[in-house]
């Protein structure tokens, strides 16, 4: 799989479960299982390979200009050290701040991600913190040393609408005012079409589509984005407009076939199995993995 | 809602939960003073935030809480007062059924599909051994589109969608005529969720079921009911026509709800209310002020010194607030 994020980009990656997303996010930030190796390729991240860099280069980039927020926050913190706290472990390891600059920074990280009363949930442990304010903690800790890239896997996933609504409102916030790069990994189409300026759809563990987002959505010419589309309910619609998608995903741990999509699709025919899969620029910024993409 | 010229199947009148704190004599206000109905055959669509008492409600409904106050009538007995510890052994509880938010945690694990659908039937049903058990299993698994052939296996060895099918075969086993749906298809794919979205509206049609469904995605709400209720902290807020409460929102917080769910092909960053703080907590809130307020751009003053009341929009359509939409 290939992409690119620019400054001040967000992208979007989505896809079903087990299309591959998270492990994506993980290979990229070198947080991978141990079990798991990326077998082949790179991360160029500012002119660094993350994937050939020494676990020491990595953790230094870590924490300081990649950071990754994660989809059960109340998970991801540490549940017996107050919120406040965390905010400066990650600056002490990271900011080079003097020491005495370093409470005060983290209560304004506080205060940025719009914590009401900063200074008394500075205290506070996660269990004290509802879901949506866990998650503004955690993305304090990601903006805490002004990262180049952040990654956020399914960030607002298990939040109320409104409460996703202002989660999302303050990332856009932030990547405006610091043209921060933002990798968006969902399985939400419309918080992409809505929040994300480019999107990647992967299935199977491959990208089949990238495109401008508004373009994804109006043009989509791989048969499985037509199909995710499709199964979307929008509001307005009727059931019988909502239509499935058929077959499953094929079992990643035989031999797999040269389109990993080929035996859902209805439009295959033989010249799909011939290798290499095509990656075809339909237009600009638009790329396709089908042989023969849809007319839209 | 008349509910003498309709007859509903589901009558809940001034419901209420309330949890004690433990350790203080402060209650926890889940569910205050709710009041509906559901006619027959009708398609019912509950939503609202975590922690706003959905539920619970669904919970004091389904039998398997005790209300703290409150009358349920289910086709005109009052089933309320019976405990829930003896609700599973009355005729019943047969006739309201539900189906869980995550079928791999809702399913037992030690159960194959077939032991899933048959125990219902083997506690309540009138088949509950031998040929006849396995004849009405396999109509149910026919119903909800299960194959045979997967009848045998366990949980771990289904997909996500063949386990809710098996979770939906399970409830209808009894062929209920209320069926409770819980977020039915949250933990699901798309994909997936459209197959069982259509199973479900196949379901209602076929066996004449009523629903109601408790989900935190509008859109799928607005596919698959007629009526929505929507609940803020404890209270129904709005009730009306699912076409009305979205198209016509009345109440402010589902003006605010509404246009927060992302849409696929709408423009950009919509024009939308965006709520300020956090909810006011559940714990004895003042009976006298409105739960929306400090939260809600429309408030004022009145709404701080009196509890605002359902009231009618247009005919079936009533919102809890002073300054409703109309």
């Amino acid at each position: 799989m290939s992409f690119t994020v620019a400054k001040g980009e967000t992208v979007g990656i989505v896809g079903e479960s087990g299309s591959g997303k998270s492990v994506t996010a993980l290979a990229i930030m070198g947080i991978l299982h141990p079990a798991a190796r990326v077998t082949s390729g790179r991360a160029v991240f500012g002119g660094l390979d993350l994937v050939a860099a020494s676990e020491s280069q990595r953790r230094e980039y870590r924490g300081r200009e990649l950071s990754m927020i994660f989809q059960n926050p109340r998970a991801a913190l540490n549940p017996i050290r107050t919120v406040g706290r965390q905010i400066c472990d990650v600056l002490l390891r990271h900011a080079n701040l003097p020491r005495v600059q370093v409470r005060p920074r983290a209560m304004e990280l506080l205060a940025r991600v719009q914590i009401p009363d900063a200074a008394r949930r500075f205290d506070a442990y996660p269990f004290e913190l509802s879901g949506g304010m866990c998650q503004r903690v955690m993305i304090a800790l990601a903006i805490a040393c002004a990262p180049a890239l952040i990654v956020a896997d399914e960030p607002t996933t298990g939040l109320d609408v409104t409460t996703q609504a202002g989660i999302l409102d303050l990332l856009d916030e932030l990547r405006r005012t610091t043209r921060t790069a933002t990798i968006v990994i969902t399985h939400d189409l419309g918080l992409a079409a809505e929040r994300c300026d480019r999107i990647v759809v992967m299935h199977a563990g491959h990208v089949v589509e990238t495109a401008p987002a508004h373009r994804l959505f109006t043009h989509p010419r791989h048969p499985y984005t037509a199909r995710l589309i499709a199964s979307t309910p929008r509001p307005g619609a009727k059931l019988t407009e909502l239509t499935p998608i058929t077959g499953a995903v094929p079992d990643l741990r035989g031999a797999l076939p040269v389109c990993r999509y080929r035996s859902r699709c209805d439009r295959g025919t033989d010249a799909c199995d011939e290798a290499p899969l095509p990656r075809i620029a339909v237009d600009d910024g638009h790329v396709v993995a089908c042989r023969f993409p849809a007319l839209t | 809602m008349n509910a003498d010229t309709r007859a509903p199947l589901l009558d809940v009148r001034a419901l209420t939960k309330y949890f004690p704190l433990r350790g203080t004599t402060a209650r926890v206000h889940a569910v205050d003073d709710v009041t509906f109905a559901i006619a027959r055959g009708e398609s019912v669509g509950l939503v609202g935030e975590s922690g706003c008492g959905k539920s619970t409600l669904v919970k004091l409904i389904a039998r398997v809480l005790d209300p703290t106050d409150g009358r349920i009538y289910f086709d005109g007995a009052d089933v309320g007062t019976i405990p829930a510890e003896r609700f599973a052994r009355v005729p019943a509880r047969a006739r309201i059924q539900m189906v869980f938010q995550d079928p791999a945690d809702s399913l037992n694990p030690r159960f194959t599909a077939f032991d899933t659908i048959a125990d219902p039937l083997r506690r309540l049903g009138t088949a509950p051994t031998g040929q006849s058990l396995r004849t009405r299993v396999a109509e149910v698994a026919e119903l909800v589109g299960l194959p045979r052939a997967l009848l045998g296996r366990y949980p771990h060895q289904l997909s996500g969608g063949q386990q809710q099918r098996v979770g939906i075969g399970r409830a209808i086993a009894l062929r209920p005529s209320l069926l409770i749906l819980d977020e039915p298809t949250s933990a699901l794919d798309v994909s997936v969720q459209a197959v069982i979205l259509h199973l479900l509206a196949d379901l209602r049609e076929r066996l004449g079921m009523a629903y109601l469904f408790v989900s935190h995605d509008l859109n799928v709400v607005r596919m698959v009911t007629e009526r929505v209720l929507v609940m803020y902290l404890g209270r129904i807020v709005e009730s009306g026509p699912a076409a009305a409460i979205f198209d016509a929102a009345a109440h402010p917080y589902t003006r605010a709800l509404v246009p927060a769910i992302p849409v696929l092909g709408s423009a950009r960053h919509r024009e939308r209310v965006r709520l300020s703080g956090e909810p006011r907590s559940p714990v004895d809130p003042s009976p006298t002020t409105c739960r929306f307020f400090g939260r809600c751009p429309d408030g004022f003053e009145r709404c701080e010194r009196e509890m605002p009341v359902l009231a009618h929009i247009t005919d079936d359509h009533e919102a809890a607030c002073f300054a409703a939409r109309r």
